[in-house]
């Protein structure tokens, strides 16, 4: 008896299943990448039994913002009070630069931080300042840190900070702590 | 009678299409690998403002995301232009989110708990009033752990300003 062959199944229409597949996944998903800047928001304090030290007036770099997204940057100076300090109307841009020269001061200026453990910087916002504005800064304040970051792993090892190891990488990280407050918001207006 | 019968007309052989299924799964899976359904339905408008010095979220299941923002114009009529909160599917008042804190913890394995983290998901014409008054509520539920969402770019999309 003369064996039969199965008949082959035409594959030519695979294509246009799989294209249809295809189409569905590409229309119904997002390449949803989550990025982003990541912050520690400070526990909230009930009673505060002891009142931290307050902070030298030159250890503060003071960026304040307001409602029309106007920043004003105020640091420097010894004085008890802030009549003496340094203030200045700032670009966004401008940011990044005043903070790395005060944070890695290390005493030279006698009006600005003592070293970048010491230094604080403080932002304070409006309720009415732009959301935009307030990441703008925080991008700004932190590149600023991981720029210090990068010239010391440059310096000491030769190498990018993700090419250190990771005990390296946490010492230069504690060598510039990246010490940024955020305030609670007030009605500065503008 | 010529013995080798000529084929065709000479012209172009057509070429095989067997390997096109191949092809066309081969992106199929990537897709399928590399994206992640949506699972909330977005009810506000979400334009992230831009950053250069972000990072990246590890361990997506340790994440949940607050979205905020004006709602979507087609919900306008029913909600108003004001910026608001999208927790999950619904909108959310400033009061409900330290309970939807709480779910969302009790939604994890308990050793994983204290990583859970916030990603606030903002529009970048949202006023910071409203984020502040959110990041006091996510204080308040011992929420620490927080991540301002941003697309990856120049500030301000490189103009100056």
């Amino acid at each position: 008896m003369a064996r039969r062959d199965a008949p082959e199944i035409n594959a030519g229409s695979m294509a246009d299943i799989a294209f249809l597949l295809l189409i569905f996944f590409l229309v119904t998903t997002t390449m949803d990448v989550d990025k982003g800047i990541s912050r520690k928001l400070p526990p909230i304090q009930e009673n505060i039994v002891d009142p931290p030290p307050p902070i030298r007036q030159k250890n503060l770099f003071t960026v304040l913002v307001n409602s029309n997204d106007d920043i004003l940057v105020s640091y420097g100076r010894t004085g008890a009070g802030t009549e003496n300090r340094e203030e200045r109307y700032v670009q966004a841009t401008e940011i990044r630069d005043l903070a790395k020269v005060f944070i890695s001061n290390f005493g030279k200026d006698p009006f600005s931080s003592d070293n970048p453990q010491k230094a604080v910087i403080s932002l304070q916002n409006d309720r009415g300042t732009s959301y935009e504005m307030f990441i703008a800064i925080q991008n700004e304040l932190t590149a600023a840190f991981n720029e210090l970051r990068e010239e010391e792993a440059m310096d000491k090892h030769g190498k990018k900070m993700d090419e250190l190891t990771l005990d390296q990488a946490e010492k230069i990280k504690d060598m510039y702590p990246q010490k940024i407050s955020e305030a609670e918001p007030v009605n500065l207006g503008g | 009678m010529s013995k080798f019968k000529r084929k065709g007309k000479g012209g172009t052989p057509a070429i095989s299409t067997a390997s096109l299924p191949d092809i066309v799964f081969m992106l199929l899976f990537f897709f399928m690998v590399t994206t992640t359904m949506r699972e909330v339905d977005l009810k506000v408008k979400n334009t992230k403002p831009n950053a250069t010095e972000i990072q990246k979220l590890e361990r997506k299941s340790l994440v949940s995301y607050i979205y905020v923002g004006a709602p979507k114009d087609r919900l306008a009529t029913q909600f108003g232009t004001e910026p608001r909160i999208q927790l999950n599917d619904a909108f959310a008042k400033l009061t409900d989110i330290s309970q939807w804190v709480e779910t969302e913890r009790e939604a994890r394995m308990e050793a994983e708990r204290p990583l859970l983290t916030i990603s606030i998901k903002a529009d970048k014409k949202v006023k910071m009033g409203l984020i502040s008054d959110l990041k006091q509520e996510l204080r308040k539920a011992q929420a620490l752990k927080i991540n301002y969402s941003a697309t990856p770019g120049e500030i301000f999309g490189g103009k100056k300003k």
